[in-house]
């Protein structure tokens, strides 16, 4: 049901992966692909194996078997910091934000702009509040602290911050997670600016299947390990979606009876 | 805040709300505002009531020779260790060895003069070092070894205390002769010596927490360690750091409190300077569980416990009832803090 296996000039390619934890399989066996400047959404009942994908992609976790390809040629990724290293991100979840500094602080951790021994937050607070003008991401202030942020305003940044590396690939660990319709349009106006900006390939992992079409190019559903559907978002629609994971859900359902029923 | 200024602007999240309004304005209100939000403001209030309440209670508070005791005794030792304990606190860890520090740094300087024949500057050099060693180790245990620096430093306290004890038969010794002329320089020699070192080192670890990468980061591993990480921090340096600064700390203030009772006494090392420092730390609203504190706080907070400690004594109370006040006093303010944090989180929201 893959298509496009062998597909030429993507950043992202990965081909035949398949991930085994001893006796249990996680990923039975993943073709997918994502071009440049493409926003891919990955979704998939809780299980079906979207977060061992992610940590496939972002270097976390190696793959027992398979291939990954970046620009055509291809890679092992050793660590997060090598995949970091060749350009690709993730923001997860727990986005990694420090509650108790103030953004623009938060938007430069680790790569602090200095004047000798001393922080220039001058600058860093003037850096920080264009970058988030020019991606459209408003808060109250670059000087606020971070725990006066709403859920949208900090996964807002900690997208932002993730583009200041100026990665290639952006892997969004579900980033509309615990957050409310308002919220989420924050999020999915600021994937839409760095795709037209940045020119950044995005795999967006989400369970709001509506939403993800709203600013996907593509959508793949991935049960059982593997990719049982690649559309363009234009082909698909919220309710196919649904409907196939909920088939899939009412299938295990009926094994289930049968199995009982035959006792 | 509605849907269409968001979208027809095309700008993302909110426009401040009126959160952002209440605070800045330039009535009475505002300014309790200001300064709930201020982090410091409880202990500053706090600092200078009870300085007023035992003015008032006795004029001989203000005398110079009480005020003397105040600041170039009691406030000093207390704020040095502080600001190491502020960092480490800071930074998600606690060191609650380095009160016996205090002892035994300078008796370890004392036998490298009298028996090693180290040069007086040299040994006193090289006890500061141990208390960095001792910091490091502490370090090595908590960070490398993984246990929690609460059991580490209680372990290792222990031992530097034994050790102390040990080394000196629990006697103590007068300063050596040799090592007198540097009283001055290091602190304690003379009247104003010690506080002028505890001026000056607040100072810098003011610059050192918040105008620096160090602190910077110390703050960013105690608020969120795993993020540190990703972020591509030096934890285990950060926290390494900070207990090797807490265990020079200690140390200097060893060779202080030497200079200033010219003698080196094994009952130096306790407890008391660490709870002491601890003390001014959190109630100078420094949080136990990591992420925010400040060193101005601390300062504050060291001031408030010197204030009691000499205000009771010259109202006649005894020392033994003194800790029972000191205790209350370190209550009360922790429930103001915690009250005040409270407030400050809900304006936050």
């Amino acid at each position: 049901m893959t298509e496009t296996v062998g597909y030429s000039g993507d950043v992202l390619r990965i081909e035949h992966v398949a991930k085994r934890y001893g006796a249990v399989t996680a990923l039975t066996d993943i073709n997918l692909h994502l071009g440049k400047g493409e926003v891919l959404g990955l979704i998939g009942d809780n299980g079906a194996g979207k977060s061992t994908l992610l940590k496939i992609i972002c270097g976390f976790q190696q793959p027992t078997s398979g291939q990954i390809y970046l620009d055509d040629k291809p890679i092992q990724f050793k660590s997060v910091d090598h995949a970091r290293s060749l350009g690709i991100d993730a923001v997860y979840q727990d986005l990694a934000l420090v509650n108790q500094l103030p953004v623009y602080m938060n938007m430069f951790l680790n790569r602090e702009k200095r004047i000798g021994p001393l922080l220039n937050s001058r600058v860093m607070r003037r850096e920080a509040k264009q970058r988030l003008d020019e991606m459209g991401v408003r808060i109250p202030s670059e000087s606020a602290l971070v725990s006066q942020l709403s859920g949208g305003q900090r996964q807002a940044i900690a997208v932002a911050r993730s583009v200041f590396s100026n990665p290639k690939i952006l892997l969004l660990d579900e980033p509309l997670a615990a957050m409310g319709v308002k919220e989420g349009a924050i999020i999915l106006d600021l994937v839409r600016k760095l795709k037209e900006q940045a020119q950044v390939s995005i795999i967006i992992i989400a369970h709001n299947y509506g939403q993800v079409l709203d600013v996907c190019d593509r959508v793949n559903l991935i049960q059982d390990g593997k990719i049982s559907l690649d559309k363009r978002s234009e082909e698909t629609s919220a309710q196919e979606l649904t409907e196939l994971v909920v088939a899939e859900y009412r299938k295990a359902l009926e094994e289930r009876q049968r199995a009982a029923a035959s006792m | 805040m509605s849907e269409t200024t968001q979208h027809s602007a095309g700008v993302i999240g909110r426009p401040p709300g009126p959160r952002a309004r209440s605070g800045g304005g330039p009535s009475s209100v505002g300014m309790l505002q200001q300064m709930i939000r201020q982090r410091e403001a409880a202990v500053f209030v706090i600092a200078v009531a009870s300085f007023v309440a035992f003015w008032l209670l006795n004029s001989a508070f203000v005398s110079s020779t009480t005020l003397s005791v105040t600041f170039n005794e009691q406030f000093p030792p207390i704020i040095i260790i502080a600001l190491g304990e502020v960092l480490l606190l800071i930074c998600g860890e606690i060191d609650l060895s380095v009160g016996f520090l205090v002892g035994f740094c300078p008796f370890m300087a004392y036998f490298l003069n009298a028996y090693y024949h180290f040069p007086a500057l040299l040994a006193i050099l090289a006890g500061v070092l141990i208390g960095a060693v001792v910091g490091w180790i502490n370090g090595f245990l908590t960070v490398t070894v993984g246990v929690p620096s609460f059991i580490t430093t209680l372990g290792t306290g222990f031992m530097v205390w034994g050790l102390t004890l040990w080394t000196s038969h629990a006697e103590p010794v007068p300063a050596p002769a040799s090592m007198a002329s540097y009283g001055g320089w290091i602190g304690g020699g003379n009247k104003y010596s010690w506080l002028i070192w505890a001026i000056v080192l607040s100072a810098i670890f003011y610059v050192l927490l918040s105008r620096t990468r160090w602190g910077l980061h110390t703050v960013a591993v105690g608020g969120n360690l795993l993020g540190s990480r990703e972020a591509g921090i030096g934890v285990a340096r950060i926290k390494y750091g900070n207990f090797m600064l807490t265990g020079a700390l200690g140390a200097l203030v060893g060779f202080q409190t030497m200079y200033f009772t010219a003698t080196i006494d094994p009952n130096s090392a306790s407890y008391t300077p660490m709870f002491n420092a601890v003390t001014a730390a959190v109630i100078g609203g420094t949080a136990m569980l990591g992420g925010s504190g400040t060193i101005i706080g601390a300062f504050f907070g060291a001031i408030v416990l010197a204030d009691l400690t000499v205000g009771f004594s010259i109202e006649g109370v005894s020392a033994n009832l003194l800790y029972v006040i000191n205790g209350a006093a370190i209550l009360i303010a922790m429930v103001v803090n915690v009250q005040l944090t409270r407030l400050r989180e809900r304006k936050g929201r």
